[in-house]
């Protein structure tokens, strides 16, 4: 009896174990593929596309994972083969720096007129 | 003063943003493919279409000093129209062709090139179409004119037209 027992609660726990890691493994595959562009329907990303591009990159991107590459060598390894335009979240650099930065300023500059609006009153 | 100071910086602030934004609209939003002098994968290996046999590309990049890849399906309807100039290519000149067929029916693909002629000296098959993404490839028809160090020389997006034709001649004879 404790023989049974013991192998069902063995069964229970991989189970578990094997149902994390699935959702794991699905939740990283749909973070990346959202955050790459469809490059047929380019206003859509490949989470969203159903086309035969966006279809046979998410079952790159799976086996890619499955290969255990993380999440930057797959994008090391797309912007590698299509350019920095795949991916929608820009890396910073000399050309981006505005871009990333342009939001920080107004929001400082911004704050910086409210503080001081409220201050004066 | 101090008020219509800081009231003209946004004004002119608006009016600026609203330029640089009217010129991005101009811009072409379409992928730009990065085409010229890349290397490719040459570790991908692919079923050879009638065979069956696993193919390195390694191995038939190798042997020959140029190779032309040329990825294709047969429920592609530019294929057909690009086909003859393969089948040019692979008569008149000394190059290395190699088709790869793109998420097709094995059996369409077979018939495909009984009907329209075999230009290719080999025929691979991507079932998935996960290799061709390897390759750098978005969708079909697309060619790769490729040296025997695994660079690309030239990328052909789309069914190749007369002046693509020209253009690899000129790149053989080189």
């Amino acid at each position: 009896m404790k023989k049974i027992s013991l192998i069902f609660i063995i069964l229970i726990i991989i189970t578990f174990h094997s149902n994390i890691s699935f959702a794991d493994k699905k939740k990283n595959i749909d973070h990346i593929t959202k955050n790459l562009r469809c490059l047929i329907c380019q206003g859509q990303s490949v989470y969203d596309s159903q086309s035969d591009f966006a279809l046979s990159m998410k079952k790159l991107i799976r086996i890619k994972i499955k290969e255990g590459n993380t999440e930057d060598e797959i994008y090391n390894f797309l912007k590698e083969k299509y350019g920095e335009w795949i991916v929608y979240e820009p890396e910073v650099n000399k050309n981006t720096i505005f871009l990333w930065g342009l939001p920080l300023i107004l929001f400082i500059f911004g704050g910086l007129l409210i503080i001081r609006k409220v201050s004066i009153k | 003063m101090k008020n219509n100071k800081i009231f003209y910086f946004v004004v002119i602030l608006i009016v600026a943003i609203f330029f640089v934004l009217l010129l991005g609209l101009k811009e072409e939003k379409n992928y730009p493919p990065q085409s010229d002098l890349k290397k490719i994968n040459n570790s991908i290996s692919l079923k050879e279409l009638y065979s069956g046999k696993n193919i390195f590309l390694n191995d038939i990049f190798l042997t020959n000093e140029l190779n032309l890849i040329n990825i294709w399906a047969s429920w592609c309807l530019p294929c057909k129209a690009e086909h003859p100039y393969l089948i040019n290519l692979n008569e008149k000149f000394d190059i290395n062709l190699i088709g790869i067929n793109y998420k097709d029916n094995l059996d369409n693909s077979k018939k495909f090139l009984s009907d329209l002629g075999n230009p290719y000296d080999e025929v691979l098959v991507d079932s998935d179409g996960t290799k061709s993404i390897e390759l750098g490839a978005i969708g079909v028809p697309e060619t790769y004119l490729i040296n025997n160090e695994n660079t690309i020389i030239k990328k052909f997006i789309g069914p190749l037209d007369q002046d693509d034709y020209e253009n690899i001649i000129n790149l053989i004879k080189k």
